[in-house]
């Protein structure tokens, strides 16, 4: 049980007084990805080797998540005593074999196969010192330091801060980077207006879509006069295209644990919830084992940390459907209610779940709160841009040569993004469009490409932030084409509640299948204009709303290519 | 009066469904969705879960399992049948021995998943959510799961497979017998 800061950094001591340098330690990077691209194989080959050879003692074995560049797996970094850490990429069975013969026995880095040198968290220190780490040996050369690749280098890490590094299902772990120490804090030394001013001054937006201040968010919670209130994270990312949530609930699920504890202490809340959608089995798993672990630390359940104040947690399955992203419908869905959306106000946070006040958090959000407390509000500001700061973590994918999550520092251009992090597009074709924000979001076109992230810059060109989904299309790909596919979602996947959600999604795709199959007129694509605008101003709940965005942005920047569809048509006539 | 002939009928519709569930599962399935049913009937927000773990122990949910959950519970079966029907984990209907998804997440789309799925259906010679009548496949679209470096994803009975080709698919159909 962890009753005081001593009990905190006496288990950190223990894990960062152990000299680092003098250990033998192999990571393998086992998110949902690494482990789809055969990471269990390579795992179970690795300790079969080293059972063979005899060598349980001297090697350490850590499993972690996500690495961040998910193109490259599975990945697997060995690090030896005195030497510096190397990075292997798309490694399989026979790879793994001769990395363990030539390098952790023979103690030689077997270059062919290497991606990097260097581990993220190394970052700042070899920048500094020209790609050296004091007390471990630099090897070949001839592979580039992880300093030296964009991919890495660009990176601001806040909310990806230990991944590829520490045990996910280890909270000593956690708290040896530092894990808990925010939440001590902010029970023991902040009361609910310092941690809210914090917030605010901060500037950090929520990071599930809508960008509203988490600050005001807690603000509006923390004044009602309530017994019961709840705080809840929202897991259900459900975006197709954005997984970056998954990525941080299953490489650092403590860190969304001690946001929660943060924000219930700030809106005065003792339970919370962790909606987590359910094509995430590996995340819903992590979490359950984060909780049992903080439970039995004595860091969820009664009197936590010593402190007196009783908070715990539940993580709630949610059962497949896109809606229960949006907040009421999100509450409704934990009630055991189909996930219908209802009208605000009232506002969750004066009647939300169960109609007690409410506030809402999305995983990244969470997961930059411990960072800012311990740091400082002034710190965050300083990273973003006037506005919004912080960073943002998007999953960039499609036709790009990088794809993975990648955490940018808001303000950070998009061609930054796209050329250099993510290394250009595939096999030298052209660039056409990137997709921002899914369902909700819009395109932004080659000659906006300088573009700068941030909230209200990309809404100013017609995409949103979103939840951080980024998808390349190369000029291969029509945007009609795009638009149809994700008004197909939003048909989906509306929950029919309301009628513009419900007949105007449907007949808004009719008119696109049309349009796309070369049997619209140019009366149609007005039609489908209007009706967007209508949907947009009617729909009863966010998912319906935004879903015109994508075709208006396309009408926008790609009308051209509505009309030659169309066009198409009447030469065939 | 009224109220009582039309209770009455839904009785009498509630037992033969409730005798249904004995042709359909056995003796022990039985035993341990009431032991489902008793440990997330009473919880506030229980519903879901309950739903979910009885789905994981039957394979699906057909009403005379929706009765037993009311009748047990006291929640009204239009209550339950609505939860069911409004969310896509949920089927009313047997699945066959397979689960073939083809996922149609953006990146997946934009990496020619629609080329693969077409190429399934035409393989099985089915629609997304029905199944083979050998019960072989049941071939579904997938939502996104989160694997979008290995696009396209196709994932059976929860393996995945990553970089899926149109050429590739059969081989990789033809190991689930």
């Amino acid at each position: 049980m962890i009753k005081s800061i001593e009990d905190i950094n006496a288990i950190s001591e223990k894990i960062n007084g152990a000299d680092i340098n003098n250990q033998n330690i192999i990571y393998v990077h086992m998110g949902t990805c690494g482990i789809a691209s055969g990471a269990n194989e390579v795992l179970l080959k690795l300790k079969a080797l080293i059972k063979e050879a005899n060598m349980m003692r001297d090697i350490k074995i850590v499993t972690t998540g996500c690495a961040g560049i998910c193109s490259e797996e599975p990945l697997v970094t060995v690090k030896l005593a005195g030497q510096e850490p190397v990075m292997y990429c798309k490694v399989d069975e026979s790879k793994t074999k001769e990395i363990f013969d030539k390098h952790i026995v023979g103690k030689n880095m077997v270059s062919e196969y290497a991606f990097a040198r260097g581990m993220e968290y190394q970052l700042a220190e070899r920048k500094a010192n020209g790609g050296k780490v004091a007390g471990q040996k630099t090897l070949d050369t001839k592979v580039r330091g992880i300093e030296e690749i964009p991919y890495f280098s660009l990176q601001t890490q806040i909310v990806m801060r230990n991944r590829g590094l520490i045990d996910p299902n280890k909270i000593d772990d956690y708290i040896s980077r530092g894990g808990y120490q925010a939440a001590y804090k902010a029970l023991n030394e902040m009361s609910s207006e310092d941690i809210i001013q914090v917030m605010l001054d901060s500037k950090l937006r929520g990071r599930g879509g809508a960008g509203f201040p988490t600050g005001l968010k807690w603000k509006f919670a923390s004044k009602e006069a309530n017994e019961t209130k709840y705080v809840l994270c929202n897991a259900d990312e459900g975006d197709p295209g954005a997984y970056m949530d998954r990525s941080v609930l299953e490489s650092d699920p403590h860190s969304i644990l001690e946001g929660l504890i943060v924000a219930a202490k700030a809106i005065g809340a003792h339970s919370g919830y962790i909606y987590c959608r359910a094509e995430y089995p590996l995340a819903v798993e992590t979490l359950n084992k984060a909780i049992k672990a903080a439970r039995k630390y004595g860091i969820l359940g009664v009197d936590i940390l010593g402190t007196g104040f009783d908070f715990d947690v539940e993580v709630y399955q949610g059962a497949g459907a896109f809606v229960c992203g949006e907040e009421t419908a999100l509450m409704r869905s934990l009630e055991g209610k189909r996930g219908n959306p209802r009208p605000r106000p009232p506002f969750p946070a004066h009647q939300g779940l169960w109609e007690k006040p409410t506030t809402l958090n999305n995983v990244e959000t969470l997961a930059n709160v411990a960072p800012i407390l311990l740091k400082g509000a002034e710190w965050f500001a300083n990273i973003g841009t006037e506005a919004s700061g912080g960073t943002k973590v998007f999953s960039i994918t499609g036709d790009i040569v990088n794809v993975g999550c990648v955490e940018i520092a808001m303000g950070t251009k998009l061609e930054t993004i796209i050329y250099d992090v993510g290394g250009g597009i595939t096999k030298g074709k052209k660039f056409k469009a990137a997709q921002l924000g899914g369902p909700s979001g819009g395109c932004i076109p080659a000659q906006h490409l300088d573009v700068k992230i941030d909230y209200q810059t990309l809404q100013e060109y017609g995409a949103i932030m979103g939840s951080g989904g980024l998808i390349v299309m190369c000029d291969e790909k029509s945007a009609v084409d795009i638009a149809r596919f994700f008004m197909e979602f939003c048909k989906e996947e509306a929950c029919g509640k309301c009628i513009p959600g419900r007949e105007g999604t449907r007949q808004m795709l009719n008119m696109l299948n049309k349009i796309n199959n070369g049997d619209g007129t140019l009366d149609d694509i007005a039609k489908l204009e209007e009706l967007a605008k209508v949907v947009q101003q009617t729909a009863l709940c966010a998912l319906c709303k935004t879903s015109p965005n994508p075709v208006l942005s396309t009408l926008r920047y790609f009308r051209n290519e509505y009309e030659e569809a169309v066009a198409k048509n009447s030469e065939v006539k | 009066m009224c109220y009582n002939i039309t209770r009455k009928k839904l009785i009498n519709i509630r037992s033969t469904n409730v005798e249904d569930i004995q042709k359909q599962f056995n003796e022990t399935q039985i035993l341990e969705l009431d032991k489902i049913i008793d440990e997330f009937g009473k919880k506030p927000g229980g519903l879901i879960p309950l739903l979910e773990e009885a789905q994981i122990l039957l394979g699906y949910l057909p009403l005379s399992v929706q009765y037993r959950i009311s009748l047990k519970t006291g929640i009204a079966p239009n209550k339950i049948y609505g939860v069911i029907t409004f969310y896509s984990f949920f089927s009313m209907e047997q699945k066959a021995r397979h689960r073939v998804q083809v996922c149609m997440g953006t990146a997946c789309y934009v990496k020619g998943g629609k080329d693969i799925a077409e190429k399934v259906e035409s393989l099985l010679n089915i629609k997304k959510g029905e199944s083979t009548p050998d019960k072989r496949y049941t071939y579904e679209n997938a939502r996104c799961f989160g694997a979008c470096g290995l696009a396209p994803v196709v994932i059976i009975d929860g393996k995945v497979y990553g970089k899926v080709t149109v050429d590739s698919i059969e081989d990789i159909l033809v190991q689930y017998k």
